[in-house]
């Protein structure tokens, strides 16, 4: 497991601390009751469904809304209800933001002038966040002359000319098609080591989440589910909601049996390691390309299995999903494309099987 | 075959719809549109047009001994006369309370106008309905309230002393046409300073306050430059009808506080020297026009 995160937040003040912080929009309650610390120099991912309060909390590190009760730390610093100019923070807004009666130039200088930083000074640094975000030549260009890409370092370089503690970004690739997304993916990873700052981005696309950031926190409904690396995150999620949300999963629906054992809903009793209450709803949790397909009679004899009949084969080139019934559920196995192996037809009895380290069991 | 359109004349039936028949059915649709604006057009020219060729007219002609006006012998001298102090006068206090009267437009209206644009759509239309109600009533009517309210025993003398302040008299003054043409004028502030406030990007306030600006220094760098074609707008629309006003400054203006669009009815009614009205009206109107065209050139530049 990754050992970034965790133990470097004991160490050192956190770039971000929320303590109970809860906001609350008339009787809605956007953001309930988050604690979170993000480490200085860590990238971290707020992911979450539309509305689960990530923006919110964002725009409460921003200083763009306060937070209805708890506490906000900036670095140490109270920093609660300071208004967004008096906080060492920069923000690359869904859309960029980025003025259109101004240049580039003019958007990228546009913090250090309203800091007041010496004239001679502010071109410089200018220059440098223009060649660092690869924008050299088109400085006096206007916003609607660039392409979304270019737009999207724009607001990078804006934000990052001012050297903040903390740059924040609200869904940063979200307006820009997959193929430009993915090379800025790389791109931003590569940036944030570049410049050393604490990244905190909001993203509702797991994949993105689990390709840039050093920890993710999952939100849902306003409560912060549970923070953690890409792979703890994805290997043993806490819950069904964050399973389900960060990649593909097979939920069986169990209930616990004892702290090693859950019995799935067709009353049969399977391995499975909990900490839970006896008796806890769960659903076990088995990842489609962690399941293995055997015939109904040869499975090995270390795996479990449940036996289906298989409904469907989908073809995706470098792999094949198969969909697999069972009367009480329906599942599927994610087998790489490789010469030779098992080939099931459409119609056939299949075993689906997983070893006891593929699956994790969580509340339901 | 249905036809939506008249078929133009000479033009064989046929199944598909050829250049020329496309051609010959556009030249049909323009002359069926001219002939739909011909009464506008005709309106326009009787008595819009063909009256302001006579103003014109008398403005080059000559007053004579008896008050009527000499169409022969065209001059300048009704022009000329635009420069002696007592017109320039009032030329000058006109265009000074005009450009008051914008200003304090301007400063009233445009946080009310921001105000409304950053609400939730509801209460964004009833606030635009608040604006507009005065307009139910006649205008003459409004001016009239106003008297009231400013007359003697009126709301603001009746408040002046409650203050201390002792008996002020605002009704007949300078003071009471500036409040006036402000009230009268203030919704056409309004609307398009809204309509070009609504049009911003509210996250970019947002980004300028993350930018380290104060909340003055987004309303200067941000928020003014990018409303600029409503405060130009609005500014027009409440400069011109300031200048020309008449209604306002007769009802709540004192004699000694003279404005043109006064001064120009006294001299066609009263001292019946045509041509000096006329050439005042025609200085007041090109002004007007270069500030429409001010108003056109900068507002339909977009931003």
């Amino acid at each position: 497991m990754s050992d970034r995160g965790d133990h470097q937040v004991s160490e050192q003040i956190a770039a971000v601390k929320l303590t109970a912080i809860t906001k609350r929009f008339g009787s809605v309650v956007a953001v309930d009751n988050v604690d979170l610390e993000i480490a200085d120099g860590e990238f971290f991912a707020l992911l979450g469904p539309s509305g689960c309060g990530k923006t919110t909390t964002l725009r409460m590190v921003a200083g763009l809304e306060f937070p209805t009760e708890g506490s906000l730390k900036i670095f140490g610093d109270e920093a609660g209800t300071l208004p967004p100019n008096r906080r060492p923070v920069n923000t690359v807004f869904q859309d960029y933001a980025l003025f259109p009666h101004m240049t580039v130039e003019a958007n990228v200088a546009f913090g250090l002038k309203m800091q007041r930083v010496a004239k001679h000074e502010i071109t410089g640094r200018v220059q440098e966040a223009i060649s660092l975000v690869r924008l050299e030549g088109l400085e006096q260009r206007r916003s609607r002359q660039l392409s979304g890409g270019q737009r999207q370092r724009v607001a990078l370089a804006r934000a990052l000319v001012n050297r903040p503690k903390v740059l924040l970004l609200d869904e940063p690739l979200g307006a820009l098609d997959l193929k430009l997304r993915q090379e800025m993916q790389g791109e931003l990873k590569a940036l944030q080591r570049e410049v050393g700052i604490t990244f905190v981005f909001v993203t509702h696309d797991q994949e993105e989440a689990l390709t840039m950031a050093d920890r993710i926190g999952v939100m849902n409904e306003g409560e912060l589910l549970q923070v953690g690396t890409p792979a703890e995150i994805y290997e043993h999620p806490v819950n069904r909601f964050v399973a389900n949300f960060i990649g593909q999963t097979n939920l069986l629906d169990a209930s616990v049996v004892s702290n090693d054992t859950v019995c799935l809903a067709n009353g049969v009793h399977i391995p499975g390691k909990s900490d839970l209450l006896v008796g806890t709803r769960v659903a076990v949790c088995l990842r489609p390309e962690r399941a293995g397909m055997h015939p109904p009679e040869e499975v090995p004899a270390d795996q479990q299995s449940v036996v289906g009949r298989l409904e469907s084969v989908t073809y995706l080139g470098n792999a094949l999903v198969y969909t697999v019934v069972l009367d009480w559920v329906r599942l599927e196995v994610r087998r790489e494309n490789q010469p030779g192996g098992y080939r099931p037809h459409v119609g056939e009895e299949v075993a689906v099987s997983w070893t006891l380290d593929a699956i994790s069991v969580v509340r339901a | 075959m249905t036809m939506v359109a008249d078929r133009p004349e000479g033009l064989e039936e046929a199944s598909v719809a050829t250049p020329e028949f496309e051609k010959a059915a556009e030249r049909a649709a323009s002359r069926r549109g001219f002939l739909l604006s011909l009464p506008a057009y005709a309106y326009l020219v009787l008595f819009f047009a063909v009256p302001l060729g006579i103003v014109m007219m008398y403005s080059f002609a000559t007053r004579n001994r008896f008050g009527g006006t000499d169409l022969s012998g065209w001059n300048l001298n009704a022009y000329r006369k635009l420069g002696e102090p007592i017109v320039r006068d009032i030329l000058f206090r006109s265009l000074w309370l005009a450009i008051l009267t914008t200003l304090i437009c301007l400063v009233v209206a445009y946080p009310f106008a921001y105000f409304i644009a950053t609400r939730t759509p509801l209460i964004r239309n009833l606030m635009l309905v608040f604006v507009m109600i005065p307009f139910w009533t006649n205008f003459l009517v409004r001016n009239y309230a106003w008297r009231v309210l400013l007359g003697n025993d009126g709301l603001f003398t009746n408040i002046s002393e409650a203050l201390g302040l002792g008996e002020r008299e605002l009704l007949f003054t300078t003071s009471a046409v500036v409040i006036g043409l402000v009230y009268g004028f203030l919704p056409f502030m309004v609307l398009p300073l809204y309509a070009s406030i609504e049009r911003i990007d509210l996250s970019l306030v947002e980004a300028s306050r993350d930018l380290y600006a104060s909340g003055f220094q987004t309303f200067r760098r941000v928020l003014l430059p990018l409303s600029m074609p409503g405060v130009i707008a609005g500014s027009i629309l409440v400069f011109v009808p300031s200048l020309g006003a008449y209604v306002t400054p007769e009802i709540l203006g004192g004699a000694k506080t003279t404005l043109l669009g006064s001064y120009i009815v006294t001299q066609f009614l009263t001292a019946r020297n045509w041509p000096v009205g006329a050439s005042l009206s025609f200085v007041l109107m090109a002004v007007m026009l270069v500030a429409t065209l001010v108003y056109f050139r900068t507002g339909g530049r977009n931003l």
